[in-house]
């Protein structure tokens, strides 16, 4: 009898909740970490990274106004899903990184775990970062941070693809943001799965979008366009990311500088890609 | 109406059917039209769409692009304040480069016409010159349910205000149910309303509505009756209907223009209106005139584009093309 023939599955970009190919028709190789061909992954254009930040651009105004009350559970919610598709991940990470069965298990588990705390962030983050400023006439002076708009991030491209992609997309959406990322170039079959599990969640499409392919040709483009309000290195450590942050600061975007491996958990993150909003109050009438 | 009825003595009509323009002769002609095939007319359009425009063809594409728009403001929310910064953006479209050329005319609701007229002041002229044409939708638009002299007077206020172009819509109703007859001296009664005192003629644009003439076949009767009852262009849409401008339909109506030019030698223009959005959908339509009837037709009194959006994308394109970087919706205006 002859065996089952299996189905390879097309790994594609996510882009405004759908899994288009890339306009440039490229594709590239995934090699798992002996060398073993795993799948062809879409190689993203600078085309696909423009109509990446339109459709950021477009769920941005939904998902900022979206209360933070329901941003939470709207990330909670992934998590549940990403519990549910353990198994999945851990098979990748297994085969594309080359990682022992446990170290997969603890990188899936860590990646979970540092999701469901920064989702617990979104309805706190404003009181510790946000001020009641004392001022000298009868006013309340308020500083509140506000989603700084859509964010193009390079994802860390070492240590852990899943690991790394949660930490620089889940600190940058909890407050409202929509995020463009590039994943990593190596390993970015996880990505694809995780795009799967947004596209399946309560997360509107076009607040995650993602590209696979080659940092070092997208992430210039990105740096440079102007309808993109802040721009996450992490991952861009060895791509000249001196001259990205200075292409950066002709349209006034925040820059977050590069880190090694997958950045910690930190609130610093989640400030970083706000802009405070300072209002002034009368007190009359009290 | 009754078959043998006279029809107004349009001068092209009777050039063309002859001395005796009745209901009948005329029903004759338009029916007489051959058919369209519907499938080779979308397979063309679509040939005609795929073609890629890079570089210096496409800088001098969105340039054109912008030289043929009419700046169109048509809510019923318009205020004088909307059409003067309307005007403002017809006359510097990109206030961040002077280099950008100005668009066609802008085109506004027959009450708006003094306003826009106002705010243009030495600007207000021929957009051959350099200047910007004002251009008011009259005749009970869009719906165009209004009696004849409702529609004449709509129209003779508006050119009285100071509008070049005068963009009325055909009477839909009339032409469905095949009182061409009607559709026709309403034109011609239209047209006679666009008299300036000194004699000269605002530009008659004739909207067909084609998103409610159901059929290609419709649409072509719809163009020749248009011109052979004196309009000096024809128009896809109000805007105000899904669908509005097609590739397709466009094609077809400057189809019957090249033939219409092929008879008489006399050049008529064509205005796809409504639904283009995007630099790449504006740049399908030029590809598309400079094959069926030539790159002469890409020319203000010729060619139009009826938008009001298209202008920002193009503008976005445009700042691409000069900074080498992407622009976003924050460096053009909110409309």
């Amino acid at each position: 009898m002859v065996g089952r023939l299996a189905v390879p599955k097309t790994y594609k970009l996510y882009i405004g909740g759908k899994f288009p190919r890339s306009e440039s028709g490229r594709t590239y190789e995934v090699l798992s970490k002996k060398g073993a061909f795993l799948a062809n992954a879409a190689l993203a254009s600078r085309k696909d990274a423009r109509d990446a930040v339109v459709a950021a651009r477009a769920a941005f105004g939904g998902w900022s106004s979206a209360t933070a009350y329901n941003r939470g559970q709207v990330l909670y919610r992934i998590a549940e899903l990403l519990e549910g598709r353990r198994d999945q991940f851990v098979d990748e990470l297994v085969s594309a990184e080359g990682l022992s069965r446990t170290a997969a298990v603890k990188q899936v588990d860590t990646a979970i775990d540092a999701w469901v705390w920064y989702a617990g962030w979104a309805d706190k983050y404003v009181q510790v970062a946000g001020n009641g400023n004392a001022v000298s006439g009868p006013y309340f002076n308020l500083s509140t941070p506000e989603p700084t708009g859509v964010v193009a991030i390079v994802a860390p491209q070492s240590g852990g693809s899943l690991l790394g992609l949660v930490s620089v997309v889940a600190p940058a959406i909890v407050s409202g943001n929509t995020v463009v990322v590039v994943a990593q170039q190596s390993a970015p079959l996880s990505a694809i799965s995780l795009s799967e599990v947004l596209a399946t969640s309560d997360v509107p499409g076009g607040v995650v979008n993602i590209l696979t392919g080659s940092p070092a040709e997208i992430a210039p483009w990105l740096a440079g366009h102007a309808d993109v309000n802040a721009l996450d290195l992490a991952g861009a450590g060895d791509l000249g990311w001196v001259d990205m942050q200075i292409t950066a600061a002709d349209t006034l975007k925040r820059v977050i500088a590069p880190e090694v491996g997958a950045p910690a958990p930190s609130l610093h993150r989640i400030v970083a890609l706000t802009e405070t909003k300072t209002v002034w109050h009368t007190k009359s009438l009290i | 109406m009754t078959p043998s009825a006279a029809l107004a003595p349009a001068e092209r009509a009777l050039g063309l059917i002859g001395p005796d323009l009745t209901e009948k002769s005329l029903r004759l002609h338009l029916e007489g039209l051959s058919g369209i095939d519907a499938v080779g007319l979308e397979e063309r359009a679509a040939a005609l769409g795929t073609r890629s425009i890079k570089t210096t063809s496409k800088a001098w594409a969105l340039d054109t692009i912008i030289r043929l728009v009419d700046l169109t403001t048509l809510e019923g929310a318009d205020t004088d304040g909307k059409v003067r910064s309307l005007v403002a953006k017809a006359m510097n479209p990109d206030a961040s480069d002077p280099t950008v050329p100005r668009v066609a005319a802008v085109c506004v609701y027959g009450d708006m016409v003094p306003t826009a007229v106002d705010a243009l002041g030495s600007a207000h002229g021929d957009p051959d010159e350099g200047n910007i044409s004002v251009a008011a939708v009259a005749t009970a638009f869009p719906s165009g349910r209004a009696s004849l002299a409702v529609k004449t007077l709509d129209t003779a206020e508006a050119v009285a205000a100071g509008a070049d172009e005068i963009d009325m819509v055909i009477d839909r109703g009339a032409f469905l149910s095949g009182n061409y007859g009607l559709v026709f001296d309403q034109i011609v009664a239209v047209k006679e309303a666009c008299r300036r005192e000194d004699g000269s003629y605002a530009h008659l644009k004739v909207i067909l509505e084609t998103g409610e003439l159901n059929t290609y076949d419709n649409v072509r009767r719809a163009s020749w009756l248009a011109i052979l009852a004196g309009g000096d262009f024809i128009k896809t849409s109000t805007g105000k209907v899904s669908p509005a401008a097609t590739l397709p339909v466009t094609l077809l109506m400057l189809e019957v223009v090249r033939d219409w030019h092929r008879l008489t030698g006399e050049r008529i223009g064509v205005k796809p209106a409504g639904g283009i959005r995007t630099s790449k959908d504006a740049i399908k339509y030029l590809v598309t005139v400079a094959e069926t009837v030539g790159e002469e037709w890409l020319q203000p009194h010729l060619f139009r584009f009826g938008a009001s959006s298209l202008l920002n994308d193009v503008l976005l394109q445009r700042q691409k093309l000069t900074t080498g970087r992407y622009s976003g919706p924050d460096y053009v205006t909110i409309d």
